[in-house]
């Protein structure tokens, strides 16, 4: 038998649905460029620094695409798991900053200095997994996304979504700041875990070290939009586009929708996670500042303004806006909360499609009129080449 | 937990606490019933609702600031004539935001959260540029200060029995007119079926802008109830919200009984467990309590039979 979305996947030859259309390599070869290669060439250390700690909320800004953009569903707690992927990291880097010559003044020495602090004597077992970088690499992700899991696989399981889901997960990244806060000899309360030094032995406060992780970041982040492509190109992508859109229908052709629900929500998770994870090491801390609500809102606000269906839109998106963030509140700091919520007003009802939507729209339909311009003289037979506009909105 | 006091501690204890969940309560209600009222018409999550109580807080302040210098006389009423003017005051707000925002996007919910949101951040730069950052304090006339004594454990205060009146005041004249009035009536029908409802001739446009202006306008009620019990600062709204989404959807949208038992239960359980733990943790189990009720049971305790 035949179901809609087989017929679908079967009717295009795989030549019509390459990986990557020309447009979209050329769109990664710049952002890939604008991100090893220019701005590097032109920051000097600090506003690197700055442009890597902006990335990392790329990672959250490109899983909210496939989460949000492809399979409908608004989670407004990302921060949750950008935090747990943060802490998870910074509890391995405080526990080897910690070590026992290190805290030696301390009443109980070995253990970090907030639990001192607080009268703790020993580790608590949650913190125990940390102190193998091997374990704490997986915990990074598997934290989050089992987490992600859990909230997840309940709501969707009973058929919960939209703005149900999306209260419920801004509750959860409200108790889990409040949880955080209150625990300060397990969690170092709000000020986060700070003092990080090294990184199983390799100083990561130094201008070189913060060079290398900005690469690395920047890596792990194409190689993320990557993956984000090629799930949006598989047969998932079409079954969560196809899900978000007429949600029934999907249920009735015999698919679990909710399964797919539930990984769109991983992934978006992972990714949340990775970037988190990523924070802490450039910048050398974490704290409950990053996972409350506020973040989490204005994360979304990244994708929004970049497209919610573009995975460039975002990175992009994320980039402009933390950049106004921080021209504007250095220079007007009364303006910019103005500014961001008449950002969050304008992106709804004037650009729904964010940055992403307006290029294609306005923009690259003029440019391939001039391109074919370019290419009239010569009479040659090309191919209608009018661009479609995948992924536009359904509604 | 238990184990350090008597069963006359525990008595007092929990009459004590459970007073204090009473004024808790109180203003989670009056801020949950507009949240609910709109959301059950409208599907329309406000993400705002916050900052038009706190609107309604910063009416009261100015009011009584003003009864104070040019009419202290009057002054022991000012309260009534407040809650009056926020009531007023955010209703036209809702009103118009409203019209010029909210009604372009009922066909897509989710994007309301992120305007709604929007606007909530530019109300709150706005109140802190008019009144500054500071949290204001509103001076309460002499014959809300003060407690009364029951037994010689239990002592009540008066503005936390005059904000209790005041919300069973409230509760019941929204339920008067949902359920008895002609537009109580048309507020059901669009409830039930905005297509149908348009229909038989009645104007849902006029409808929704009304329901959101009473919303709003209760929620300028709650924050001028809120001032008697805690001082007023641009980002008070914010701290409430969670809590009052929370409530609505474990109330089960739509449904007025199911707004009040949830208020109540989630202000009683948080309050009485302060007392044992500390404030955060006693937030915490409560709203982890919520979450995973929701999880097994999304519709809320109580629900409707809406036929979508």
């Amino acid at each position: 038998m035949t179901n809609p979305v087989q017929a679908l996947t079967k009717s295009v030859t795989v030549n019509d649905n390459p990986f990557m259309k020309p447009v979209e390599w050329l769109s990664l070869l710049v952002l890939a460029a604008l991100i090893l290669v220019v701005l590097p060439l032109l920051l000097d250390g600090f506003r690197l620094n700055l442009v890597g700690k902006y990335l990392t909320y790329a990672f959250v800004a490109l899983g909210l695409v496939i989460c949000w953009g492809y399979a409908g569903i608004l989670s407004l707690g990302q921060g949750v798991f950008f935090g747990l992927g943060g802490y998870c990291m910074a509890m391995y880097l405080k526990l080897e900053a910690s070590s026992v010559e290190n805290t030696k003044i301390q009443s109980t020495p070995g253990i970090p200095d907030f639990m001192d602090w607080n009268q703790l004597t020993a580790l608590p077992w949650f913190w125990q997994p940390f102190k193998s970088l091997p374990l704490t690499l997986i915990l990074v992700i598997a934290v989050p996304v089992l987490f992600a899991f859990v909230i997840s696989f309940a709501m969707f399981k009973r058929r919960v979504g939209g703005t149900y889901f999306a209260i419920i997960t801004q509750a959860i990244a409200a108790i889990l700041t409040i949880l955080i806060v209150g625990q300060q000899g397990y969690t170092g309360g709000i000020n986060g875990i700070t003092d990080l030094r090294t990184l199983h032995g390799w100083d990561i406060r130094t201008d070189a070290a913060k060079f290398v992780l900005y690469f690395i970041n920047g890596g792990l982040l194409i190689a993320c939009i990557l993956a984000a492509q090629y799930v949006k190109k598989s047969k998932l992508g079409r079954i969560l586009v196809a899900m978000r859109d007429k949600e029934d229908r999907v249920r009735f052709s015999g698919y679990s929708v909710a399964g797919f629900k539930v990984f769109a929500f991983c992934l978006a998770a992972g990714f949340a996670a990775i970037g988190g994870a990523m924070f802490t090491l450039q910048v050398g801390f974490m704290s409950p500042s990053f996972v409350g609500i506020v973040p989490s809102i204005e994360m979304v606000i990244y994708t929004a303004v970049g497209g919610r269906l573009s995975l460039f839109g975002a990175v992009w998106g994320t980039l402009l806006v933390n950049w106004a963030k921080t021209s504007f509140s250095e220079s007007f700091p009364d303006l910019w909360l103005f500014g961001l919520g008449a950002l969050f007003i304008a992106v709804v009802l004037a650009f729904p499609n964010g940055l992403a939507g307006l290029w294609r729209e306005r923009i690259e339909p003029r440019l391939t009129r001039r391109v074919k311009a370019l290419r009239a003289p010569p009479p040659a037979i090309l191919p209608p080449h009018g661009t479609p506009p995948h992924g536009a909105p359904a509604e | 937990m238990f184990g350090d006091y008597s069963i006359g501690d525990l008595g007092a204890i929990f009459a004590m606490q459970g007073f204090a969940g009473l004024i808790l309560f109180s203003v989670y209600l009056l801020m949950a019933l507009g949240l609910a009222i709109i959301f059950g018409q409208m599907g329309v999550i406000n993400m705002a609702h916050g900052e038009f109580m706190i609107l309604g807080a910063y009416v009261t302040y100015l009011c009584s600031t003003f009864f104070q210098s040019y009419l202290p006389s009057l002054f022991p009423i000012s309260f009534f004539v407040a809650m009056g003017l926020a009531f007023l005051a955010s209703g036209a707000m809702g009103m118009l935001v409203e019209w010029g925002l909210i009604r372009f996007l009922y066909k897509r919910p989710l994007d309301t959260l992120l305007a709604t949101w929007g606007l909530s951040l530019i109300l709150q730069q706005a109140y802190r540029s008019i009144f500054g950052a500071r949290e204001v304090g509103v001076e309460l006339p002499a014959w809300l200060i003060g407690s009364v004594q029951v037994t010689d454990t239990i002592e009540v205060p008066i503005n936390g029995l005059f904000v209790m009146a005041v919300t069973i005041l409230i509760t019941c004249a929204v339920a008067l007119l949902i359920f008895r009035s002609r537009f109580g009536q048309q507020v059901r029908a669009v409830m039930a079926n905005r297509a149908m409802a348009g229909a038989v001739g009645i104007d849902t446009e006029k409808v929704d802008r009304y329901t959101f202006g009473l919303g709003c306008g209760i929620a300028g009620v709650a924050g001028s109830a809120f001032t008697m019990i805690g001082s007023t600062g641009p980002t008070s709204g914010q701290l409430y919200i969670v809590d009052t989404f929370l409530i609505v959807v474990f109330g089960g949208a739509a449904s007025l009984v199911g707004t009040i038992a949830s208020a109540f239960s989630i202000s009683q359980t948080q309050s009485t467990l302060e007392f044992f733990l500390s404030g955060s943790m006693a937030k915490v189990l409560t709203l982890l309590a919520v979450v995973g009720i929701l999880m097994l049971r999304p519709q809320g305790l109580f629900t409707l039979k809406v036929r979508r």
